[in-house]
């Protein structure tokens, strides 16, 4: 079956890269704007993975991350965050909220894809 | 797989400019003295998008100014340091180098390097105004813009070629060079930077020589210099056939020009007798761009490494990346990592993606190389094209002060007007439909459409401003007429003028200048004492004349004060009674001073009488209401008298509030609400002689119902049920009862009377976002209506009531 896949990102240059990257290679992607759009879309379908960003406008990806993991249905979907921040502390934090993993910006589609195989499979 | 990036340039490219241009809104209405958070946020989330998204795209000096941009703002926004009007001056700056730069990688446009550079000197100079050390990212340090100064080695380079490069046809060139301008050799590395890495150096003569690393021929070498040179002093030789040594270059030492090779560095030096010149000992040696030279520095600590060691160096942590262990610990391995315990999926391909493209046996040292390549070109070319480029502005600069302004026809200017209120319209309508669209779905037509906005407003502006003139047009005129005044009075008059650049619609300065003058007049004949009367009174002798101009929202304040004796509102009371105006003792001030703009009230007697105005004072408020404007009177008696005229900025636009009526929509003048409210039962009172009142702070205003005044169908009968707007003009407060309000918005006022008889209580009309059209009301009138008129209820009370106004059907 086709995993879906939400990629929530205020730039719509890196969000639509990353969705033709992932759409290229077989997966199903919902796109979201900021934190609150992403929510509203992950509620109305359970994805196989979220690729949030960190830094957006009216909610931010912790925020995200910890919202989702207050859903019943989002206990065990994978989420990661695509940041440009790599520091240990923004792990520490993105761990804290529930995130699995960490990709660090700027990536190239290649690996986007590769850790997403990674997670969910090809 | 391989994803063609380019696809999504126009993409980056757009919202880029959206966000700078977000950006700058932001920082132009910033208080310095208290910023709001938020708004930094929202400046620092811009920056940081553009770095973002600059990064992965791979434009290296957009993501390198902007990387500076954003820790400083990081700093702003968590208060680390507290925001001057230095850090808005350079952010604006910044702006508009990003924009340049983002415009040079889109159009190909020139990049002005040495504002780039100084830019960033900027920034980061404030970013560690307070000694807080700006961390510099590793990726993005790689890109540093090369100075725009040729940087020419003081003696000949070592380049040599590594064994990949020689199989793979790469050559290395010396080109002597016959002796050539320094423009000219700047202009000959950038042409031949094109083939491959070009080094200058000067040679022992004090003549210049280039060494060029390319794949190309020594006759394409030559028949690029044949652009700049002559071909015939051309020494073209290949210099680096023979195998290059790995000589580790201990002794190598920093000279002014390459510091760069200030640490130990294991470089292939070149053997010296193939490239027909000999080396000293001590000669500085450049990494070559070898994966075995990125390598070693990768292994060596090094403050300073060259730019192809260092972005070599670089890529390997980039691509690198990791995972967390299960153990909890962190494995970054690549740029990314998981959260113990998380573990891969099973379906995960075991090798790694990278290696697809290259054996996985070829380690880290291959992946940078490969890496390494592109990157550091990117980031190279746009840097040398500046360096031709960037006398050219200065041209255009020169050639601009020419001509520095046209005649045009008014007519002409406005119909662009006119043209321009019809696209503002048509703007709000599509801006209109926009809202019910999925913001994903058609996120492209979206941020078309504020686009659009954006360039409709700053069209909107634009051409307003073609039609402005500074207030000094105008105040010019007073002093000398101040001054003549003062003397053939006996009085002594201070003149001062705030303001004058304040700008205004030339149609307006035009008409301001005759009430102006009256108003002048007046404070100078009637208004400041004479000297002597002035020293009884304990002022100084020279009483002050102010004539100011300011924006104050959307409209502009001219204000006449005088510091002289003030109204005197007892004697203007008695003389309304004595002429027969409906007065009484309970008016407020503002509308006892208002009693002398009346037509009557302006007698020659008055003018004597009562210490100050009386002349002509009816003129001066028609003529400013014919304008579209209000005149307000502050006075204190003895202390002075501030006469303020308020102006719409323009003449064709207007905020307005819309509010419905039944079915229909009116919009009043946002200027004139002081504030809307829903009444409470408790708060409606009926006043014999008065009609139906409301309390609104401490005050009881008339209600004037809309619907009873223009005999208006509508369900909302009830003020409670409906919205009063409480407005102001002329001194005078009332309560509009109308059913609810639509919104705020700005109209594009279309003139009625034109076509159409003039109807009171109706100043024009507009259309609307949906293509309606809605009638803007004469709020004075209004006021005035509901005071003539009785008392204007509900629309019980006016069943029965003949109305000294025409009743008005919206057909």
């Amino acid at each position: 079956m086709t995993k879906t896949i939400l990629t929530v990102d205020d730039s719509g240059s890196l969000r639509q890269m990353v969705a033709f990257s992932l759409k290229a290679a077989g997966y199903d992607v919902i796109q979201a704007v900021d934190g609150q759009d992403g929510l509203n879309k992950a509620k109305e379908k359970t994805v196989d993975l979220v690729l949030t960003d960190q830094n957006m406008p009216i909610m931010d990806g912790l925020t995200l991350i910890g919202n989702l993991r207050n859903l019943a249905s989002y206990q065990k979907v994978p989420i990661l965050m695509l940041t440009t921040e790599s520091s240990d502390e923004m792990k520490a934090k993105g761990k804290a909220a529930g995130a699995n993993g960490w990709l660090v910006k700027p990536f190239d589609p290649k690996r986007l894809i590769e850790v997403v195989q990674k997670v969910i499979g090809a | 797989m391989t994803v063609d990036m380019s696809q999504f340039y126009e993409v980056f490219f757009d919202e880029a400019e959206e966000l700078l241009a977000e950006a700058e809104h932001l920082l132009l209405e910033i208080d310095v003295q208290a910023p709001d958070i938020e708004q930094l946020n929202a400046i620092f989330r811009a920056a940081h998008s553009i770095k973002g998204g600059a990064a992965t795209f791979g434009f290296m000096d957009m993501a390198e100014i902007t990387h500076v941009l954003e820790n400083l703002l990081d700093k702003l926004r968590k208060q680390e340091m507290a925001l001057t009007t230095e850090h808005v001056d350079a952010f604006l700056a910044a702006k508009d180098v990003i924009k340049m730069q983002l415009d040079g990688h889109r159009h190909g446009a020139t990049v002005n390097a040495e504002q780039v550079g100084d830019v960033s000197m900027m920034l980061k100079a404030l970013s560690e105004g307070r000694g807080v050390e700006i961390p510099v990212d590793p990726l993005l340090a790689q890109s540093a813009p090369e100075p725009e100064v040729l940087q020419v080695a003081e003696q000949k380079p070592a380049m040599s070629l590594t064994d990949a490069e020689k199989s793979s046809g790469i050559r290395l060139y010396d080109v002597k060079l016959p002796t050539v301008t320094e423009r000219d050799l700047t202009n000959l590395k950038d042409e031949l930077a094109l083939l491959g890495e070009v080094v200058v150096y000067q040679r022992q003569d004090q003549s210049h020589a280039l060494m060029i690393k390319s794949d190309s021929s020594a006759d394409d070498i030559v028949s690029i210099c044949s652009f700049i040179v002559d071909t015939d002093l051309l020494v073209v030789s290949e210099a680096g056939t023979s195998a290059a040594t790995e000589t580790p270059s201990t002794e190598a030492k920093p000279t002014e020009t390459q510091p760069a090779a200030a640490s130990p560095v294991t470089a292939a030096a070149a053997p010296a007798e193939d490239l027909g010149y000999g080396f000293f000992d001590d000669d500085p040696i450049i990494a070559a761009a070898t994966p075995a030279a990125a390598i070693a520095e990768n292994a060596t600590p090094n403050p300073t490494p060259t730019k192809e060691g260092k972005a070599a160096v670089d890529i390997v942590e980039e691509v690198g990346y990791g995972i967390f262990g299960r153990d909890g610990q962190e494995q970054t391995e690549e740029g990314y990592g998981f959260f113990a315990p998380f573990k891969p999926h099973p379906d995960a391909p075991k090798a790694q993606m990278i290696g697809d493209e290259t054996p996985v046996s070829a380690a880290p040292a291959a992946v940078a190389v490969e890496a390494s390549t592109t990157p550091v070109v990117a980031a190279q070319k746009p840097a040398v094209k500046e360096t031709s480029a960037k006398k050219e502005p200065e041209k255009a600069a020169v050639q601009s002060t020419e001509s520095s302004s046209i005649r045009v026809g008014v007519e002409k200017v406005d119909q662009l007007i006119n043209l321009v209120g019809e696209l503002v319209i048509t703007q709000a309508m599509i801006e209109q439909r926009m809202n019910a669209l999925d913001p994903v779905e058609h996120e492209s037509l979206i941020n078309s459409v504020t686009q659009l906005t954006r360039n409709t407003r700053d069209l909107q502006e634009s051409v307003m401003s073609i039609r402005m003139m500074p207030m000094d047009f105008v105040f010019s005129r007073f002093p000398r007429m101040v001054r003549d005044l003062a003397t053939k009075l006996g009085k002594k008059v201070e003149f001062v003028t705030i303001g004058a650049a304040t700008e205004l619609d030339k149609s307006l300065i035009e008409r301001i200048v005759d009430p102006l003058t009256h108003l002048v007049r007046n404070s100078v004949d009637h208004g400041i004492e004479k000297p002597e009367q002035r020293r009884a009174m304990g002022k100084a002798e020279a009483g002050t004349l102010t004539l100011s101009a300011s924006h104050k929202g959307g409209s502009i304040v001219i204000e006449v004060t005088d510091d002289g004796g003030g109204l005197n509102r007892d004697k203007i009371l008695a003389k309304a009674a004595s002429s027969g105006m409906s007065v009484s003792e309970s008016m407020s001030d503002a509308e006892v001073y208002n009693l002398i703009f009346a037509p009557g009230f302006s007698t020659a007697e008055v003018v004597t009488d009562v210490s100050g105005r009386g002349v002509g004072m009816d003129v001066v408020k028609r003529n400013i209401s014919a304008m579209g404007g209000n005149i307000d009177i502050r006075s204190a008696l003895g202390y002075g008298t501030t006469i303020s005229i308020s102006l719409p900025l323009t003449l064709a636009i207007l905020d307005g509030m819309s509010v419905s009526l039944g079915k229909s929509v009116y919009v009043v003048p946002l200027n004139l609400i002081m504030e809307t409210l829903q009444p409470r039962a408790e708060d409606l009172k009926t006043v014999t002689g008065e009609g139906l009142m409301v309390h609104v702070r401490g005050e009881y205003l008339p209600i004037i119902a809309l619907h009873a005044l223009f005999n208006h169908p509508t369900h909302v009968t009830n003020p409670t049920d409906g919205v009063l707007l409480i407005l102001e003009a002329d001194g005078r407060k009332s309560a509009l009862f109308v059913d609810r309000l639509v919104g705020q918005q700005q109209v594009v006022i279309k003139s009625l009377e034109t076509n159409f008889k003039r109807i009171p209580g109706v100043s024009g009309a507009t259309i609307m976002g949906d293509g309606s059209v809605a009638l803007i009301l004469d709020v004075p009138a209004i006021i005035q209506m509901g005071q003539t008129t009785n008392y204007v209820t509900g629309a019980q009370t006016f069943a029965n009531q003949n109305f000294s106004t025409q009743p008005y059907t919206n057909a």
